[in-house]
């Protein structure tokens, strides 16, 4: 049983090739007068102006809080631990 | 020969003799090469043909994977035999040390570049060859410059954790206006005319960039390699 | 003196950054770009600001690869890491900007790839000193020595590859309204950044403190 249905997914697998050489579809002629843009271009996007800046101003308020808050609670981290090491440090000497 | 030539001069022929032997790092780059400039084709050949100065950049960009890779092997090659700390010890300046890694290096790219350069000519018809006095200039000096901090940052991060990933990291930032030159330079020299002037000022940029990166790698290996 | 200075700086440098908002509000439009022009002052601040912070950084590694005092490491790994930040800021805030005034998201122009090739650079700094393992204090000085000698050489060449980026005279010929408040947010910016440097510093140091004292800890 397990064999014929190994047999049958083998031919299944060969006869892929087979079903890919469909013709590829012909371009609508329409379409081919589209030239990516190259040179500069002014006001034709989606998204408007005001939430550019917004998003732009939000991500530096959110980075430089961000990085900022980290430095004090890294600094606040290795002060304590630095107190606790300096009160181990005069007991054992 | 004075010590320091003599003490460089070692160093390089050591490195080749080992090389000579196994011819191990030269086979593996040279066909990495090759597999790099298969993969590219793929990207960038259309309809058999090559788009624009692809040639150019495919050249290049083999050329520093496959430099990267020399590099990594054969300073992993030292860490392995535990022979950088012995030429560390040994009572010889560190800058020989470097000369003689690099000149190392050098050979054994040039050999790599021999087999690559005229296949990339002949697979993507690109007359590489029209000017090739300037184009091995181009081919000397940006190998040169890619070699002097590849060699640097390689034999400094012979001891570091993850050496494979971070030579790369800290090599193509530092590396790209070698690459643009050679690049650029070199699709300077495929065009049909004109190009010549604008190759002798990439070739001139590179020589620069090579004087200036030496003398750097020459004054900062010392205090990078002592413990 | 340094740290005298740290709580005058702070105060200073975040009352201007409160301010700042209404200057910017104020300052008048610019004819073809709009609304969106008005990222441009905090946008070309923190450029300058990176700049600052990378050159604290690389006159700080070629410091500690030379004389291996320890201050010199400090300051190379904060510079390096408020060059990392704000170098973010800077790569962000252009393509928001850029979308609107030049309709691409990105373009390979000369100050736009320095930047990202500078930026590349000193996260490569940062990567070596956390995954380095030992001694990487000085592989990664080496790191930041080598891009800052490498600024000429990435401009020359990636100037002469591409020419879109407002060339640095766009400053001088700024209508007085926003000149004003240009040069108020750069010196907000650059305050900021000595500020963020410091503070960094002073993390450092103190763990430097804390591994000499478990050194001595350990006797």
């Amino acid at each position: 049983m397990k064999r014929s249905l190994m047999l049958a997914l083998f031919v299944l697998t060969l006869a892929a090739p087979a079903l890919a050489q469909t013709p590829p579809p012909s371009k609508p002629a329409a379409q081919d007068g589209f030239v990516p843009v190259d040179a500069p271009v002014t006001g034709q996007d989606t998204i408007p102006a005001p939430r550019l800046v917004a998003i732009a101003y939000g991500f530096i308020w959110v980075v430089i809080f961000g990085y900022v808050w980290s430095v004090r609670s890294r600094l606040a981290h290795v002060e304590r631990e630095l107190e606790a090491v300096s009160r181990r440090v005069p007991e054992r000497k | 020969m004075t010590g320091f030539a003599r003490a460089v001069w070692v160093i390089t022929r050591k490195d080749l003799l080992v090389e000579a032997r196994t011819r191990e790092i030269f086979f593996t780059t040279a066909f990495f090469a090759l597999a790099c400039v298969l993969v590219f084709a793929f990207g960038f050949v259309q309809q058999g043909r090559a788009v624009g100065d692809v040639a150019a950049g495919i050249l290049w960009i083999a050329i520093a994977f496959s430099g990267t890779l020399a590099l990594g092997r054969a300073f992993e090659r030292e860490r392995h035999g535990e022979t950088l700390r012995a030429l560390l010890i040994a009572p010889i300046d560190r800058p020989a040390l470097y000369v003689g890694k690099l000149i190392g290096i050098l050979i054994l790219m040039a050999a790599v570049e021999v087999i690559v350069v005229p296949l990339v000519a002949l697979m993507f018809q690109a007359a590489l060859f029209d000017h090739a006095l300037l184009m091995l200039g181009l081919l000397a000096a940006g190998t040169v410059g890619f070699a002097a901090v590849g060699t640097l940052f390689a034999a400094m991060l012979v001891r570091a954790r993850s050496r494979d990933v971070m030579l790369p990291v800290l090599l193509y930032p530092i590396t790209v206006p070698v690459i643009i030159a050679g690049v650029r330079g070199t699709a300077a020299l495929l065009q049909p005319e004109g190009g010549v002037p604008m190759a002798r000022a990439w070739l001139a940029m590179l020589v620069f960039f090579d004087v200036v990166f030496i003398t750097l790698a020459l004054w900062t290996f010392e205090p990078v390699m002592t413990e | 003196m340094v740290k005298k200075l740290f709580v005058p700086l702070v105060v200073v440098g975040a009352a201007m950054f409160a301010y700042a908002p209404f200057m910017i509000l104020a300052a008048p439009y610019e004819s073809t770009m709009g609304l969106v022009q008005k990222i441009f002052y905090f946008h070309a601040s923190c450029g300058m600001a990176m700049f600052l912070a990378s050159f604290v950084s690389g006159v700080g590694s070629a410091a500690f690869l030379f004389t291996k005092k320890p201050w010199a490491d400090r300051w190379a790994v904060a510079g390096a890491e408020a060059t990392v930040i704000i170098g973010l800021l800077v790569l962000v805030t252009g393509p928001l900007w850029a979308h609107k005034a030049w309709g691409v998201w990105w373009t390979w122009d000369v100050r736009i790839t320095a930047t990202f090739v500078m930026w590349m650079t000193f996260n490569a700094y940062l990567l070596v000193r956390r995954y380095g393992g030992p001694g990487s204090e000085r592989l990664a000085a080496a790191v930041a020595l080598f891009g800052m000698a490498n600024v000429p050489f990435v401009y020359w060449s990636v100037n002469v590859w591409r020419t879109l980026h407002p060339k640095t005279s766009v400053i001088p010929t700024l209508q007085p309204g926003m000149r004003g408040t240009f040069w108020f947010c750069v010196c907000a910016f650059l305050l900021l950044t000595t500020v963020m440097v410091m503070l960094r510093s002073e993390l450092e140091k103190r763990r430097q403190e804390l591994d000499a004292l478990y050194l001595a800890a350990e006797d």
